[in-house]
């Protein structure tokens, strides 16, 4: 498997989330398919492949998304530093508290710009002052780069902003938490290029603290952004590699054709 | 019976009108339909139209219009005894005319001069009728006929049908909005006459109501008191009674069923709420007051309090189970609006359920939850038949939920119910009363549904 094998070369690097023989079943169809994968920390991993492929199905895996979801259910083993998380006795909030995740639509709450913020760290009780409140949300929206552009208006509603802007409050959001992992599902697909672009940038400095996965659409994005890339197709881990390796001399050929755009 | 003869005759010449309209317009092209600006079957609507409208609106005027025609050469015919009476007796002699035309019982003795008179008033409603029915016929076949000359093969037939369609719907939209605006108008015309004799403020301020007045000079005490406001206070304690039971029992079904309930259990208990909203009011209201109103007085007597056998809370309580589906059902709609992403957004950041519920769903759907809640209160201060039977007539001013209170939905109906002269300050109150009503609800129904509407741009 060349899954394993990469393991091996990169033993010097710190896995992250390490999953074994996953599989996800959507009432009787079977969706994601025996999937090993590591994740290392501090890098981006994005999950590449054509629609339906389970790239964002495995995302909502890790943090335990896919709960929410009628007649969804998930074999196999997840861990995040070596702890199951579909363990019993495993607290699905404290997961999450643990996981971020940034959706394809932004997502902000019909709320004033600081309550979006200061909305994970009072229910996880992070902040009990004022002060202490003010301390993260205000580092929470300059690591995401949007402090200069909303200081002034922290008390108008998080609906208000444009599209781009209204996805970085979503990345503030989530890491006002302070999360161990972001997971992000196509964070792009509904901004215009110099939103992108932004987010991109935010991306790669945002790896300095965190473990990024990103499901894309766009292999362009995946080039600029990740460190590794995992191609998905029918349910499949089909490879998993160094970026660079990915887009220049992929091992399958499956890989070969959807990069190439011969399909997909 | 002729009018609907004459009428069923001018739908079948329209009918013939249609095929014919549709024949001639394929003949004028040859039998090549695709030659043609519109299609066949417009032609032909469009020859029913020529044949049917015309004739409908001649006959329609008719009908409205040769009454008065024949009642003014009446007048001028009148016996010559006429010339002498008053308006009141005038009117009794044209209607006893009219009704020995019909052959119908006339007041009085019939003499010559009357059934001369109500001969020539026959006859002319007769000459009246045979001309209608030929003028309408008439036109209806000129129409077919020159309709049918029109067509030919770049005849704009469908945009001139769906003008006239057009026409059509915007007259039946005016006859809706003109039906309120009488409505209104009548309202408070009769409103204007009653606070001619009573003045508003003792109306919108007086603390006593006894709608009675004297018949005779010489009664006694039946003076009249038209003071609304036990009236108000009444409406108001039974509508905080019913929101205070609806708001909290429909809230919390809406919220289990639109977050917890699974789609099997959602898809019983919604249509099994919703029946209550189809009860009808008459049920409910015997249901309050032989049902309801006796076992909270014999509650209220086992625990040593004297609890009005007509009681505001029996009355506000069944109405609150009324009105239960109007909140539950449009709340749980909005929450169901509620975009998945939200839900999803605060899920990811690790809320549990009841978090997501109290701090992300409800609050976004606060204002369509509020538009409900007014719709509700609003139905709530309308309704009639529940407090009619449960709530009582006195009019007390009291806040105590367990004595009787009365509502002006109840007055309205006791000051009209049986026969009353309707030009006394106790029937008038009746019209200053709706006249109230109506501006409160309408005011509610504005409010809430301007606040549902903004709810509705910000997520659609």
């Amino acid at each position: 498997m060349a899954a394993v094998e990469q393991l091996q070369s990169d033993a010097a690097r710190d896995t992250k989330v390490r999953s074994r023989d996953v599989n996800v079943y959507y009432g009787e169809i079977h969706a994601l398919k025996h999937v090993d994968l590591d994740i290392y920390a501090n890098e981006v991993t994005s999950l590449i492949g054509p629609s339906g492929c389970g790239k964002s199905t495995y995302l909502r895996c890790l943090n335990r998304m896919n709960d929410v979801i009628d007649g969804c259910r998930v074999t196999g083993e997840i861990a995040l530093d070596g702890d199951d998380i579909y363990d019993k006795s495993l607290d699905v909030v404290q997961l999450r508290a643990r996981v971020g995740m940034v959706f394809q639509k932004p997502n902000p709450f019909p709320k004033s710009l600081f309550d979006n913020i200061a909305y994970g760290p009072r229910i996880h009780g992070l902040g009990t002052h004022k002060d202490e409140l003010d301390e993260i949300v205000q580092s929470s929206l300059e690591r995401a780069g949007l402090w200069n552009e909303v200081k002034d208006r922290l008390d108008k509603p998080g609906t208000g902003l444009s599209g781009g802007q209204q996805q970085r409050l979503c990345i503030a959001r989530a890491i006002a938490v302070n999360p161990e992992v972001i997971l992000m599902d196509e964070p792009c697909s509904a901004l215009d290029p110099i939103a992108t672009a932004k987010i991109e940038e935010l991306i790669d400095e945002l790896r300095t603290n965190f473990t990024i996965v990103i499901v894309t659409h766009s292999m362009q994005q995946a080039a600029r952004v990740s460190q590794r890339t995992a191609f998905f197709h029918l349910g499949i881990l089909v490879e998993v590699n160094e970026t660079e390796q990915i887009f220049t001399n992929p091992s399958d050929e499956r890989t070969q054709g959807y990069i190439t755009g011969r399909f997909g | 019976m002729a009018v609907f003869v004459l009428i069923v005759v001018l739908l079948a010449l329209s009918v013939v009108g249609y095929y014919m309209g549709r024949s001639r317009s394929v003949a004028v092209v040859d039998g090549q339909p695709s030659r043609l600006h519109s299609l066949p079957s417009y032609h032909g609507l469009y020859v029913a139209l020529w044949c049917g409208l015309p004739a409908f609106v001649i006959v329609v005027a008719w009908l409205i219009f040769e009454p008065v025609i024949a009642q003014s050469m009446l007048m001028n015919n009148l016996p010559p005894k006429a010339e002498t009476m008053g308006d009141d007796q005038l009117s009794l002699l044209v209607t006893d005319i009219k009704n020995l035309a019909q052959g119908n019982i006339v007041s009085g003795e019939v003499d010559p001069a009357l059934q001369a008179a109500a001969d020539s008033y026959a006859g002319v409603r007769d000459i009246g009728r045979i001309a209608m029915i030929v003028v309408g016929l008439a036109i209806a076949i000129l129409g077919l006929v020159f309709g049918r000359k029109l067509i030919h093969g770049d005849l704009r037939a469908r945009n001139q049908v769906e003008r006239v369609l057009n026409i059509v719907m915007i007259i039946a939209s005016t006859i809706a909005i003109l039906t309120t605006i009488g409505i209104v108008l009548s309202l408070l015309f009769e409103a204007l006459r009653f606070f001619a004799r009573v003045p508003l403020t003792e109306f919108l301020f007086g603390l006593e109501w006894s709608p009675q007045t004297a018949l005779r000079a010489e009664q006694v005490g039946s003076t009249g008191a038209f003071g609304a406001i036990p009236l108000f206070a009444g409406t108001l304690l039974i509508t905080v009674i019913a929101m205070a039971v609806a708001a909290p029992i429909g809230l919390f079904s809406a919220i289990y069923m639109s977050e917890y309930a699974g789609p099997k259990v959602r898809s019983f208990a919604k249509p099994m709420l919703e029946i209550l909203a189809g009860v009808p009011t008459v049920v409910y209201g015997f249901f309050a007051a032989l049902t309801v109103a006796p076992f909270f007085r014999n509650a209220g007597e086992s625990i040593g309090l004297s609890v009005s056998s007509e009681s505001a809370l029996a009355a506000g309580a069944v109405m609150g189970i009324m009105i239960i589906p109007f909140v539950s059902s449009l709340s749980d709609d909005v929450m169901n609006a509620v975009p998945q992403t939200l839900r999803d957004g605060a899920y990811a950041l690790g809320a549990t359920k009841s978090e997501t519920i109290k701090q992300v769903i409800f609050p976004a759907a606060l204002p369509g939850i509020v538009g409900g809640l007014l719709l509700a209160i609003s139905r709530a201060i309308g309704e009639t038949m529940i407090v009619v039977m449960a709530a009582g007539l006195a009019a007390n001013l009291t806040a105590n939920p367990l004595q009787a209170v009365t509502t002006v939905t109840v007055q309205i109906v006791t000051l009209l119910v049986g026969d009353q002269e309707f030009d006394s300050a106790k029937t008038l109150a009746a019209f200053a009363l709706g006249l109230v009503l109506f501006i409160v609800t309408l005011s509610l129904n504005v409010v809430a549904l301007n606040v549902v509407r903004k709810y509705r741009e910000k997520y659609d």
